[in-house]
């Protein structure tokens, strides 16, 4: 080994061991608690459980940490637990957006500001889905096709990200949709095979098993440029190939759900540095790595003000929508 | 017969020496799991889930599948003992189960469920082998307002069933919608009927709602009818095992039935709680001992058992072929199908036939196994009977209060638990129908969001509920049921008041 790797090899040391300090400063003493705010096989749970594996592997930290659901509420089970559990540095909170959107539309006893960002660890892209044998091809085919008629358009939850994206999609085009909530994407996926929806905006990892099937197919993903290649989904496309919908007419250049992590409320900054770091080290594994392809997300870091202007911004835009939907709860 | 070839090849997969261990193992987790309460196939399946992701898919699956029937097993046996439903599609085994156990037959009442649950298994594990590519188109055809028809017909198949009046039937159903409304909404999105407890947004759990109601009720029932402090005298005789199940063929009406049901309910996928409660239904209906159901009747037992089994294993086939999952065990294992690097859906046959293969016949070979280990079993759990109520009651309580708190380790679980457990003790009293409850604790938000789904998509009109062949024949069907007694009890009114003998109940029939 020469030099310069173990010098590279030491400065890699040294980066790892930024926070340090941190650690010294604050070390967890007994199990950690993990909340997925989504039942099990959910998006949100499976992030848990990987980070997770990757904690325990990689023996991370000494303590065991075990994964729990309280996906009641739509999620807001796991967060009225995170807030009700102030001041207590063994539970950590996973969701989704949801921590910030929920509160502004629905009643519920929890707002985000009870709790203490970590970070955001992942986006999940929104493509527009058309059934497999659809005589729509574009998003400007949907588009048309959408303004003849009434299209139904099927998405998870009520007033939720997906319905949000389709009263973006209804401003942007000039069309009316009517939108029909089902409890997950899973089974939204499943209504649009069976030919009861015209329409959705699931997720690429909601929907892949469909597309390989020859089920149904996406027109158009809401990103400002194309996903990664990867690996091919069918015979001859992968997600590559789709177009973005702002290239194909339909003007919403970017919307995404990022993973969050939180802490419960009133967490000291040592202990709150403690799970960023512990995160972060997560992010570095080649298991990450994995999981990210194989979910088709986008591999994001956000923690600290980065995290607090996504939030400030997403929240703006939603007040927006929600206010011209009259969904807005005082 | 391609799919017999392929069957045999995974015949030579499952049955090898480390699979046939996976899957003991597996079984004897899941009689674990399934017996206690509060735990059940769901957790059980997603605790073992982060120890396979190191295996083959195929061995990984074996495991998990194999815990899943062993849960199904042992979910009965509480029920029929205690009155406790450890699953929640074992409600409806406790209606006839349970008093079997108390009346000195433990033996043969967990015999004949067991019996009955491996020829449901079995009739749905042949289904799959067969139908699967048919069946998955049939799962594509349900609609928000096929869905709703389903748990119409379901409900139909319980208004104004013999024994407790019928507006008492009603009463216990709008009880149980309005305790399934709890929570958030799907449809609109907003929070009803929290009543100011941040915590009730999650809803009301149904084992929580279950063991409340079935466990400590009845336990309070029985510390004031009688002091039990005399066990049951339960003779334990390996013999009455066999006796049991060789019995079993008397019943084919009942078990073939049943397993329709079953069969029916899991792939659309209705779910095998709401299968059981269905078949339960239409059993008490349509049997010649009907009007003894409830006092310990084997058919009584065999229907829920067996369209609880023949709906858990058809289950897996839209998990498998279509990617949805018919319940809630499924879903967990479909998420384990992700991480082993596999896409749940109609490419799944194409691509990865050993893994495919492999699972189908270790559910030939799984359930196999599960009801040897089981009825070896059932002489120790029968034993469990002897015990003093005296024992056995604070037992009871502990199992309740544990298994609520373990639903979600929320303190609020177990108090609601416990207030179930005068509702139920109330119910019991006032001789209210406690199965009507529950079906509208478990299925009534579910058919409340199919009903409004399709509202929706037919901008408020009830047309849609008419608009093809199949919604048609299920809502007509729903109506059918729901009419039956209204009618019978027209053309009894007709008649002299004579009892009613075989004969007429017979011309009663021809005249619907």
């Amino acid at each position: 080994m020469g030099g310069t790797s173990k010098l590279l090899l030491s400065a890699a040391v040294a980066v790892l061991a930024g926070p340090v300090p941190a650690l010294a400063a604050w070390q967890p003493q007994k199990p950690i608690e993990f909340i997925a705010t989504a039942g099990p096989g959910g998006g949100t749970d499976n992030i848990a459980r990987a980070v997770q594996n990757i904690i325990t592997k990689y023996k991370l930290t000494d303590q065991p940490i075990v994964v729990v659901n309280k996906a009641g509420g739509s999620g807001a089970e796991g967060y009225v637990y995170g807030k009700a559990s102030a001041g207590d540095p063994y539970k950590v909170i996973f969701g989704t957006s949801n921590a910030w959107q929920q509160p502004l539309v629905s009643k519920v006893a929890f707002n985000y500001t009870d709790l203490t960002p970590i970070a955001a660890m992942a986006q999940d892209e929104f493509l527009l889905w058309v059934k497999q044998d659809s005589p729509i091809k574009t998003a400007g085919d949907y588009l048309k096709a959408a303004a003849t008629g009434d299209f139904k358009m099927g998405g998870a939850q009520s007033k939720d990200t997906d319905e949000v994206l389709t009263r973006m999609i209804e401003k942007a085009g000039k069309v009316k949709l009517t939108y029909i909530p089902f409890k997950s994407g899973a089974e939204t996926a499943v209504q649009l095979a069976g030919g009861h929806l015209d329409s959705h905006v699931n997720n690429p990892s909601e929907s892949i098993g469909q597309w390989r099937g020859g089920t149904q197919r996406p027109l158009c993903v809401f990103s400002p440029k194309r996903l990664p290649q990867g690996a091919k989904v069918t015979a001859t496309e992968g997600w590559g190939d789709v177009p973005t919908c702002a290239e194909q007419g339909l003007d919403i250049k970017q919307y995404e759900q990022p993973r969050t992590v939180w802490l419960p409320g009133k967490v000291t900054p040592d202990q709150a540095a403690f799970y960023i770091d512990l995160m972060k080290k997560v992010q570095a594994t080649p298991e990450w790595k994995d999981y990210i392809e194989k979910t088709s997300q986008v591999d994001t870091f956000l923690t600290g003000a980065e995290f607090d202007k996504f939030i400030k911004e997403d929240l703006e835009h939603l007040r927006l929508v929600a206010g011209e939907q009259g969904w807005l709860v005082k | 017969m391609d799919n017999l070839g392929e069957l045999l090849h995974g015949f030579a997969i499952a049955v090898t020496v480390p699979h046939l261990a996976l899957m003991v193992v597996g079984v004897l987790l899941g009689i674990l799991v399934g017996v206690l309460p509060g735990l059940g196939a769901p957790n059980g399946v997603s605790l073992l889930l982060p120890l396979t992701f190191g295996m083959q898919p195929v061995s990984a699956i074996i495991l998990l599948s194999s815990m899943y029937w062993g849960a199904l097993f042992g979910g009965s046996v509480t029920s029929i003992l205690f009155n406790i439903p450890g699953e929640p599609s074992s409600v409806a085994t406790t209606f006839d189960g349970y008093p079997m156990a108390r009346d000195g037959r433990p033996t043969t009442a967990l015999a004949t469920a067991f019996g009955s649950a491996a020829f449901g298994a079995l009739i749905g594990v042949i289904l799959i082998t067969f139908l699967a590519s048919w069946v998955a188109q049939v799962a594509l055809a349900f609609g928000p307002a096929e869905y709703f028809a389903v748990y119409f017909l379901a409900f139909a198949s319980f208004v104004g069933m013999g024994g407790a009046a019928p507006i008492k039937t009603v009463v216990a159903l709008a009880i149980g919608f309005a305790i399934a409304a709890i929570g958030i909404d799907t449809v609109s999105g907003s929070v009803r009927l929290t009543m100011g407890v941040d915590e009730l947004v999650k809803g009301v759990n149904f084992v929580v709602a279950v063991m409340g109601l079935f466990g400590i009720g009845e336990l309070l029932v029985a510390v004031e009818e009688e002091f039990h402090a005399r066990a049951v005298s339960s003779k334990i005789d390996w013999r009455e095992v066999f006796r049991a199940v060789g019995r079993l063929p008397r019943h084919s009406v009942a078990l073939l039935r049943s397993a329709a049901i079953g069969c029916w309910m899991g792939i659309t996928p209705g779910g095998p709680t709401a299968a059981s409660f269905m078949s339960y239904g239409i059993a008490r209906r349509f049997s010649r001992r009907g009007r003894y159901f409830g006092t310990g009747e084997v058919e009584g037992i065999i229907s829920p058992e067996t369209a609880d089994h023949a709906a858990g294993t058809s289950a897996l086939l839209p998990m498998l072929s279509l990617g949805i999952p018919g319940s809630a065990t499924a879903a967990v294992m479909m998420g384990g199908l992700m991480i082993w690097g596999l896409n749940p859906g109609p490419m799944l046959f194409v691509d990865q036939k050993d893994f495919v293969w492999g699972l189908i016949a270790s559910m030939y070979v799984g359930n196999i196994v599960a009801v040897v280990l089981v009825l070896l079993t059932v002489p120790v759990f029968a034993a469990l009977m002897r015990i003093p109520f005296v024992i056995i009651a604070p037992l009871i309580v502990i199992i309740c209060v544990v298994g609520a708190y373990s639903v979600s380790n929320s303190y609020l679980d177990v108090v609601m638990m416990l207030g179930f457990g005068v509702v139920g003790y109330l119910f019991k009293k006032l001789f209210y129908p406690l199965a009507p409850l529950v079906l509208a604790i478990v299925i009534g938000d579910k058919a409340e969001d199919a009903f409004r789904q399709s509202m929706l998509m037919s901008k408020g009109s009830l047309g849609i509920f008419f608009a093809n062949k199949l919604v048609t024949c299920l809502i007509v069907g729903g109506i059918a049921l729901l009419l039956l007694p209204l009618v019978l009890q027209l053309a009894r009114l007709f008649r002299k008041p004579a009892p009613p003998t075989n004969e007429t109940i017979a011309q009663e029939k021809v005249i619907i």
